[in-house]
């Protein structure tokens, strides 16, 4: 499902280099949901923002579904993203000025989809995450236990093959983690969603099939 | 997605209201500024009350005698340069004369009045075509014989009368001398410079005797009128060979520059042959303009920097879930359209409310500006290309914005 080749990343300024992946090599299949775990700046986060094509390795090769995604232009990444990939991020982020519902639509807003099925899509969304009651609200209006629902919703309104999760439960206290890590587990189970989950908690970690450590970029288990 | 990007575009201005007021406040400003603007100039250049007859007239308003030193004597012009050498044209079927208004006191019920004044001939009355709310206008004869008549303003009989129904026949003091009424005239705004006074008297009345100075400089303007629009060329052409056969008043003259020009060119007459009033005033408006549509564009390209780099967090996101770069500038582009159309029409609203205080001030005698809706249009139109252009170029330079760069900086 996802192969991740030789990847190396290195930040350049004026006068430093840094490594911060080393020669990664990655095979997630189908189906698994694994999570790469690690100390802080070890490249846990950059190695999920490569997967998820948010940013470019400086060397190595990565392919989704069986394709190559080097070369693809500004455009067919934004599509590629569109159709393979949804994300959830630590600190939600949520468009505070839209509704809920209309926070959930938005992957949907770079579709061909029509109004109505924008909504059915979103509400039906929202009811997986048990927060149909709550379209109207703006997040502010919301537990930061919710808001991950409502970015759970939206990462899976478009029905993506991949999850890509960046720490989902580093903002929520354990019960509202777990309720999250549950939503998580399920669309797993139910859905056969791939989904790749950064995270620093242990407990978190041992729930999903496998357990990738980095330590200083480089892949140590 | 129109009513998404709407919908946030709202949500955006509401926000940060401050910001939201300096952007509409600049444009509606700005438009406001061009609407009332061009409506003195639509007033000034479309108005032609009472000065119907501008295709068939040329206008001579000054001349400039140009010394050996290069220095330039110049101004208006004297009577008798109209009566005797513009007389001599053959083209021209009627040469009106007439100065700028003066303006003189008067009492009333020991009431200060200033009124103003001027000095025309018989012709003036036969170009110009006022609207008489009662009488006429003086005649040759009356002029020649030096009758103490005036044809005045519908403003000043109500002034210097009250509400009466008619002043025919009354007598109006001006500077110790009273004047028999024989007309009364539609108000000319003041912008109609060859045209407006409160009263008109016949050029023989005056204190000093117009027709003895020989000279050529006075304080008189010509308009003068050919039997048709195709003759104003020939006319043109006539008055010019005149001028250059003119003889130099002086030695120490070399050259004599005056034109018969149509009434917009004669408006902005320098009297410089070296430069020409049209050039200096398109230059100067170009600039004007130039420099009122400038500021707030730049002024909106800043502010729409800071707004969108505050919305980095919502950039990355987007392009996170599916938004190419295109996506994203044609959003910010809709977004800033719809700011830009929204100070459109607070800047129409404030223009009609600018216009109608400057109509009731009575700022300006006798202008009754009114709203172009011409320009209205155009006006529109340029709000929605500086909508366009002070939205191009942040958004562009937020769309490059890497995604993690963008999601960071929350």
């Amino acid at each position: 499902m996802i192969r991740l080749q030789n990847i190396e990343k290195v930040y350049r300024t004026d006068t430093i280099e840094t490594l911060a992946l080393n020669s990664i090599n990655l095979d997630v299949a189908r189906g698994e949901f694994l999570s790469i775990m690690g100390p802080s700046g070890c490249g846990k986060s950059t190695l999920l923002n490569i997967i998820g094509l948010l940013d470019l390795p400086s060397k190595g090769a990565i392919s989704i579904s069986d394709q190559k995604t080097d070369h693809l232009s500004d455009k067919q990444l934004a599509q590629f993203r569109n159709k393979k990939l949804g994300f959830i991020f630590q600190s939600y982020h949520l468009i505070n000025d839209l509704q809920v519902l209309d926070n959930v639509e938005l992957p949907l807003l770079y579709r061909n989809t029509t109004a109505k099925e924008r909504k059915m899509l979103a509400t039906e969304a929202l009811e997986k995450v048990g927060l149909a009651n709550r379209i109207k609200h703006f997040p502010t209006q919301l537990s930061g236990g919710q808001r991950q629902r409502v970015a759970i919703a939206r990462a899976i309104v478009g029905r993506p093959e991949i999850i890509l999760a960046d720490e989902p439960t580093g903002n929520l206290d354990s019960a509202m983690g777990n309720e999250i890590m549950d939503i998580l587990i399920s669309l797993n189970r139910n859905e056969g969603t791939t989904i790749v989950m950064v995270t620093h908690d242990e407990n978190m970690a041992h729930k999903t099939h496998r357990l990738v450590r980095l330590f200083d970029g480089s892949q140590v288990q | 997605m129109l009513k998404n990007y709407f919908k946030i575009a709202i949500a955006v201005l509401r926000r940060r209201k401050f910001f939201t007021f300096i952007s509409l406040f600049g444009i509606s400003f700005t438009l406001t500024i061009l609407l009332v603007l061009t409506s003195f100039l639509d007033k000034i250049v479309g108005d032609s009350y009472p000065d119907h007859k501008r295709d068939r007239s040329l206008y001579v308003s000054r001349m400039s005698e140009i010394r050996k030193d290069n220095g330039i004597n110049s101004g208006p012009l004297s009577f008798y340069f109209f009566d005797h050498y513009a007389r001599s044209l053959k083209t021209p079927v009627k040469i009106g004369i007439t100065n700028g208004a003066n303006n003189t006191n008067t009492y009333v019920n020991n009431k200060k009045i200033t009124v103003n004044y001027k000095y025309t001939n018989a012709d003036y009355w036969d170009i110009m075509e006022y609207d008489f709310v009662e009488g006429k206008a003086f005649t040759k004869q009356q002029i020649d014989r030096g009758d103490k008549v005036t044809v005045i303003s519908e403003d000043i009989k109500k002034e210097y009368f009250g509400d009466v129904p008619s002043v025919v026949g009354k007598y109006f003091e001006a500077d110790n001398i009273k004047y028999r009424v024989i007309g009364v005239v539609k108000n000319v705004p003041v912008t109609s410079y060859m045209t407006y006074s409160d009263i008109y008297l016949p050029y023989t009345v005056a204190k000093s005797d117009f027709t003895k100075d020989k000279g050529y400089s006075g304080v008189f303007f010509g308009i003068l009128l050919a039997n048709s629009k195709a003759d104003v060329p020939r006319m043109q052409a006539e008055f010019q060979s005149m001028i250059q056969r003119l003889p130099m008043e002086r030695k120490e003259f070399i050259k004599i520059a005056c034109h018969a020009s149509p009434y917009i060119v004669s408006y902005v007459d320098t009297g410089d042959d070296n430069r020409s009033g049209v050039t200096m005033v398109l230059t100067a408006v170009g600039i004007f303009v130039l420099l009122v549509m400038l500021l707030p564009a730049l002024n909106l390209v800043n502010i729409n920097i800071t707004r969108i780099m505050e919305r980095s967090s919502e950039i990355g996101v987007r392009k996170a879930f599916g938004a190419s770069s295109n996506t994203l500038v044609y959003q910010f582009i809709v977004e800033n359209i719809i700011l830009t159309l929204l100070g459109g029409v607070i800047g129409v609203v404030l223009s009609f409310i600018a216009i109608g205080v400057i109509n009731s001030a009575h700022l300006i005698p006798n202008l009754v500006l009114s709203i172009n809706f011409t320009v209205l249009f155009i006006g529109l139109l340029i709000c929605f290309f500086f909508g366009l252009l002070s939205g191009v170029y942040p958004a562009w330079r937020m769309s490059k914005l890497n995604v993690v760069t963008a999601l960071k900086a929350q």
